[in-house]
This record gives structure tokens, C-alpha cells and sequence, in this order.
């Protein structure tokens, strides 16, 4: 029963093959017996989600059902859920039941999903390894000496090892990417402000993005039928007319034009990826896709941007875990700075504590103009290149990672060095772009495994359609959304 | 850019968190090559360049002065540390 997509497990409900207590029930079966290899949960929710279930099912009977009736999900645990632990995976959280709703959690309780639990993340969606968390590293389902990537690594672990059809999931500088391809599923990042960041704990909120992973393409047009909102307790949300995204899923790409930046194909991508996206590219060749080269000239520029951008928003945003209205307090403060600086300091962890850090520095009398203000320059001149790009091509195609999932443990002590793992992901959200990453290929490594390899699309704004469109075509015509991790 | 130790000392407690002192070499380490990752912006010219704070160049949105949210203080503040009264608690603020 677990390897079933959304999208079939939602007609076989509506034909009647199974209830929705019954594959809840053998999810949470399979949760038990299989997360302790991966640690992709943080928080399972069973007591709510045979709750949920029973109710879907009611439903069901009553005529009632729609797509997502009765359908298991799960929502990392940056989705602020209702009387539900939400931590961000942080201890300085990790007493934190959320008093509301976010309005992504709202739109899936109000279409009847089953919520199975909280997915684990980097701390505060600050990685890319997945590493950072507070209830320890999430282990990649391919190869548990490797890492899952980041920041959603718990929603792709889960999704890749058939704990869950599909999940929510964050993306600020490649959480939702980055992730997804070393899994090797679907992950998509909408344009900023398509879905609502509502209650959704704040990390750089100009590039704070929710989106889906999923299996597949088809499952995250569902997802994104859910997902996608106007929200008015958003003031960033953009007031923009909503598809149905599973309407365009097979038309077909017969004369769209793709451009493949020079940038993404240099020295920092191994040849064996290169080669795995290449042959991605052909397929789409062979689908009446035209292929031609562009310049996205500032790409270099993106991770430094970043790292002043995100830094300084997070300063800003995590000032609010003061120990004072919700989240862990130090013993005994002897002043209120002490209460503080000890609640802060104990219950952030490094990483977090670092961006702070440089984030403060940036924004800091003196520093604002040569820091802060010159990133957001800088920022105009990364979106401008996609902007000349985009007169030109529909599309643009790229690797997302410069190699495939990496051990754990080997950027542990080097921040720019897992920075730099961003390198082909970063400059959608400095752009505020949506982009996927569907799996394309593998590469074998060291001891014979095979990992995957995602190819990143690349959209104009608003164009999640056309992507997931792109992404189901693909999937149509091969196989490698099918492959599963061994022993799974 | 490399950064000292005080400085660190100095931007922790701006930041308002408590830095063991055994770590302030690490931090000093790494916050100096995250500085100097970001100090190649410095070279590029964006003189003729305006600033862009949100991707769709949107300007922040305004709605009817009404009222739209009722009180649930007893609600929020049941995830508080320390609560009396309706109030939250903190030490002793002015003597």
C-alpha cells in the first residue's frame, strides 16, 4: 500500500478499494516500524490522524468527498499545526504547540487531508544537510551514510522512503530543491508570494517560500491545487489568479524553447552530473523542445547576496525567541538581559547562532549601506538576468546540486563550504523565481551505490503550471521517478 | 574580512546571546569567512541600481481600519513561561 502516489491513492479511495483508516492506519504502522533508519519525523500525530481519517471517511459516505478526502500527508515542522508540538527543530521551540493554524495547514484540514505528523529540518531551515536539527540528523533513505540535504530533508527522507505520498515543505535558498533531488523525488518551489507564509515560522521572509515534495509531478499539482492561496494575513501573498494545475499536466511541449545557462555548466559540476542532465535534456529534445545556451552573467554573485539577505532578515525574525511569550526559558535569570541572552544562547544552535551573528554585524550602524542595502542591489541584478533571459526562452534548465548526497559529517565543520552546495539554487529566491527539481538519472559513488541526481526547471513567474506540466512529460517518458532505494 | 575576538564578544551581545568563551575562536573563524564570502559584493558597481526588497516590486498592502481579530490572551498565553495575572513575568525590570 505504501508505494502509492497521491493521485492513486485518491481515485482508489473514491472507487472504494480501501478506507482512508486503513492506509492511514498501515502508514502509521510503516512510520513505526522504518523512521528509526531515517529520523524523518520529528512528531507523529496518530491519535489526530486516525481522527481525521474517520472523519474523511464519513465524508466519503455522506457524498461529500473531494480529491484530497481521506488522502495522508505530512507538514514540516515550520508549519505552525494547532495544538500540535511545532519546534522549527530547534530546542528553543521544542515546548512549542502552536496556538493556530498556519494557512497552509488551514487549506489541507479544510480539503480533508490526513495529517500523519511534523517532518524533521534543519534548525530553523538554516542547512543543507539536515544536520542542524535538534532531534538529530535525518539519514538519506538511499544510502544512510549520507545526508538528505536541506533544509527540508525529514519531508524528502519521508517521501523517498514511502513513509508518506507527498509533503510540505519550505524553500529560502534551495530547501525544497536541494533536498529533492538527493532524495530523488519531486520538489517544487512556487514564485514567492504564490502560497502563503502564514504561520509558517519566518527564516528571511523576501525569500520564504512553501511548496510541495512529492513523487511525482502529477501528486505536486495536488498538492499545489491546496497549496496555493490569496491570503490577507500575508501581506506579501500576491493577489494572482490560481490555476488548476493538474488541467496542464499533459499538454504538450512541442516548440518551447529552453535555455541552458553557461553558468550552471561549469567547473563546480562534476562530468557524471553533467552527463545525467544532459540526457534529461535530449529527452525533452526528443518531446520538440529547442535548446539554446543563455547568460545568467551575475550567477556568482548569488550565494554572497544570500548571505547577507537571509542572514540579516534571520536576525531580525529570531528576535522574537526571547524566552518571554512562548519557547524555552533559562533557569533562574538573575536580570532580564540574563534571561535573555542565557534563553537565546542555549536554546539556538550553532548555525542559527552564526547567522544571528552576521546578520546583527550586517544591519549594524555603519554596515547597512556597504552590507545590506548592496545585496539588495545586487539582487536586482540577478533577477534583471532571468528577466533578458525570459524574452528569449520559455524555460530554463540546470543541475541543482553540484554533486549527488554527500556523507555526513563532511561539511560539518566548514559553513561556506555547505553554502556553496546552494550554488545552482539560491538565485530563484533572490529573484523570487519558482523552480523543481525532479529526478533525471544517477551516478554510482563509492562502494557501489547508485544516488540520484535532480534536474532543476526553471519558470517565469507564476508558471508552476508550465513546470509541473514539463515535469509530467518527463515522467511519462522515463523511469526515473520510479526508482526506489533499496530495501524499501 | 577578519573579525577579533571582541568583536565577537561585541556582536553576540548585540545579537542578545550567550557565547561560551571556550567558542569564540570558532566563531571568530567561521563569521570571518562568511564575511569574506560576501565581501566579493564590494567589487561590483551598482551605482545606478535601486534596491529590491521583494521580488514583484509589491508595495505593502492597506485594509479598512476595522476590527478584525477578537482578544484570546488566556489562548496565547498558555505556550508562556511565566503568566500571573494576564501579565507575563520576567525578572525584575526597574528596582
Amino acid at each position: 500500500m505504501h508505494n502509492k502516489t497521491i493521485a492513486e491513492i485518491s481515485r482508489e479511495l473514491a472507487a472504494g478499494e480501501y478506507s482512508s483508516v486503513e492506509i492511514t492506519q498501515d502508514l502509521l504502522g510503516r512510520i513505526k516500524d522504518k523512521d528509526g533508519n531515517y529520523n524523518s519525523f520529528i512528531t507523529v500525530t496518530e491519535e489526530q490522524a486516525l481522527t481525521q481519517a474517520k472523519a474523511a471517511d464519513e465524508r466519503r459516505a455522506a457524498g461529500n468527498a473531494e480529491a484530497w478526502t481521506g488522502v495522508p500527508m505530512a507538514h514540516k515542522d515550520i508549519f505552525c499545526t494547532e495544538g500540535v508540538l511545532t519546534t522549527c527543530a530547534s530546542k528553543m521551540l521544542s515546548n512549542f504547540e502552536a496556538p493556530y493554524d498556519s494557512t497552509v495547514a488551514d487549506n489541507f484540514n479544510k480539503a480533508g487531508a490526513v495529517c500523519l505528523g511534523k517532518t524533521n529540518m534543519d534548525e530553523f531551515a538554516m542547512g543543507s544537510s539536515n544536520e542542524s536539527s535538534y532531534y538529530g540528523a535525518v539519514k538519506n533513505p538511499w544510502d544512510t551514510d549520507r545526508v538528505p540535504g536541506g533544509s527540508s530533508g525529514g519531508s524528502a527522507a519521508a517521501v523517498a522512503a514511502r513513509l508518506v505520498p507527498g509533503a510540505t515543505a519550505t524553500d529560502t535558498g534551495g530547501s525544497i530543491r536541494q533536498p529533492a533531488a538527493l532524495c530523488g523525488i519531486t520538489g517544487l518551489k512556487p514564485t514567492y508570494g504564490r502560497v502563503s507564509r502564514y504561520g509558517m515560522i519566518a527564516f528571511a521572509s523576501s525569500l520564504d517560500q512553501a511548496g510541495t515534495m512529492t513523487r511525482t509531478a502529477e501528486d505536486s499539482a495536488m498538492m499545489m491545487n491546496v497549496m496555493a492561496s490569496y491570503d490577507n494575513k500575508d501581506s506579501t501573498c500576491v493577489d494572482h489568479e490560481i490555476p488548476d494545475y493538474t488541467a496542464t499536466l499533459n499538454n504538450s511541449l512541442e516548440g518551447m524553447t529552453v535555455g541552458l545557462p553557461t553558468e550552471y555548466f561549469r567547473d563546480d559540476l562534476s562530468p557524471e552530473m553533467q552527463q545525467q542532465v544532459m540526457n534529461a535534456i535530449k529527452e525533452y529534445e526528443n518531446q520538440g523542445v529547442k535548446v539554446k545556451e543563455i547568460s545568467l552573467p551575475n550567477t556568482h554573485l548569488a550565494v554572497p547576496a544570500y548571505y547577507i539577505v537571509a542572514p540579516a532578515e534571520c536576525s531580525a525574525n529570531l528576535s522574537r525567541m526571547d524566552g518571554v511569550r512562548f519557547g524555552y526559558r533559562c533557569e533562574d535569570p538573575k536580570d532580564i538581559n540574563d534571561l535573555y541572552v542565557r534563553s537565546r544562547g542555549e536554546g539556538f544552535g550553532d548555525e542559527v547562532k552564526r547567522r544571528i551573528m552576521v546578520g546583527t554585524y550586517a544591519l549594524s550602524a555603519g554596515f547597512y549601506d556597504a552590507y545590506y542595502k548592496k545585496a539588495q542591489q545586487v539582487r536586482r541584478l540577478i533577477k534583471n538576468d532571468f528577466v533578458e533571459a525570459f524574452k528569449d526562452v520559455d524555460m530554463i534548465m540546470s543541475p541543482v546540486t553540484p554533486t549527488p548526497a554527500f556523507k555526513a559529517g563532511e561539511k560539518g565543520d566548514d559553513p561556506v563550504a555547505m553554502y556553496l552546495e546552494d550554488i545552482f539554487t539560491i538565485a530563484l529566491n533572490l529573484a523570487g523565481l519558482p523552480g523543481m527539481s525532479i529526478p533525471c538519472g544517477q551516478v554510482g559513488v563509492e562502494g557501489g551505490k547508485d544516488l540520484p541526481v535532480g534536474l532543476q526547471l526553471i519558470g517565469n513567474y507564476f508558471d508552476e503550471a508550465r513546470l509541473l506540466n514539463a515535469g509530467h512529460k518527463f515522467q511519462q517518458a522515463t523511469d526515473w521517478h520510479l526508482k526506489t532505494p533499496a530495501g524499501i | 574580512m577578519a573579525l577579533d575576538q571582541d568583536q565577537i564578544r561585541d556582536i553576540a551581545a548585540l545579537s542578545r546571546l550567550q557565547i561560551d568563551e571556550a567558542q569564540i575562536s570558532d566563531y571568530q573563524k567561521n563569521l570571518s569567512n562568511i564575511l569574506d564570502l560576501v565581501d566579493q559584493l564590494a567589487a561590483v558597481d551598482t551605482s545606478d541600481v535601486e534596491p529590491m526588497a521583494h521580488p514583484l516590486d509589491a508595495v505593502q498592502r492597506l485594509r479598512a481600519d476595522v476590527v478584525t481579530e477578537t482578544n484570546e490572551r488566556e489562548h496565547f498565553q498558555k505556550v508562556a513561561p511565566q503568566v500571573a495575572e494576564g501579565h507575563y513575568i520576567v525578572p525584575k525590570v526597574v528596582e
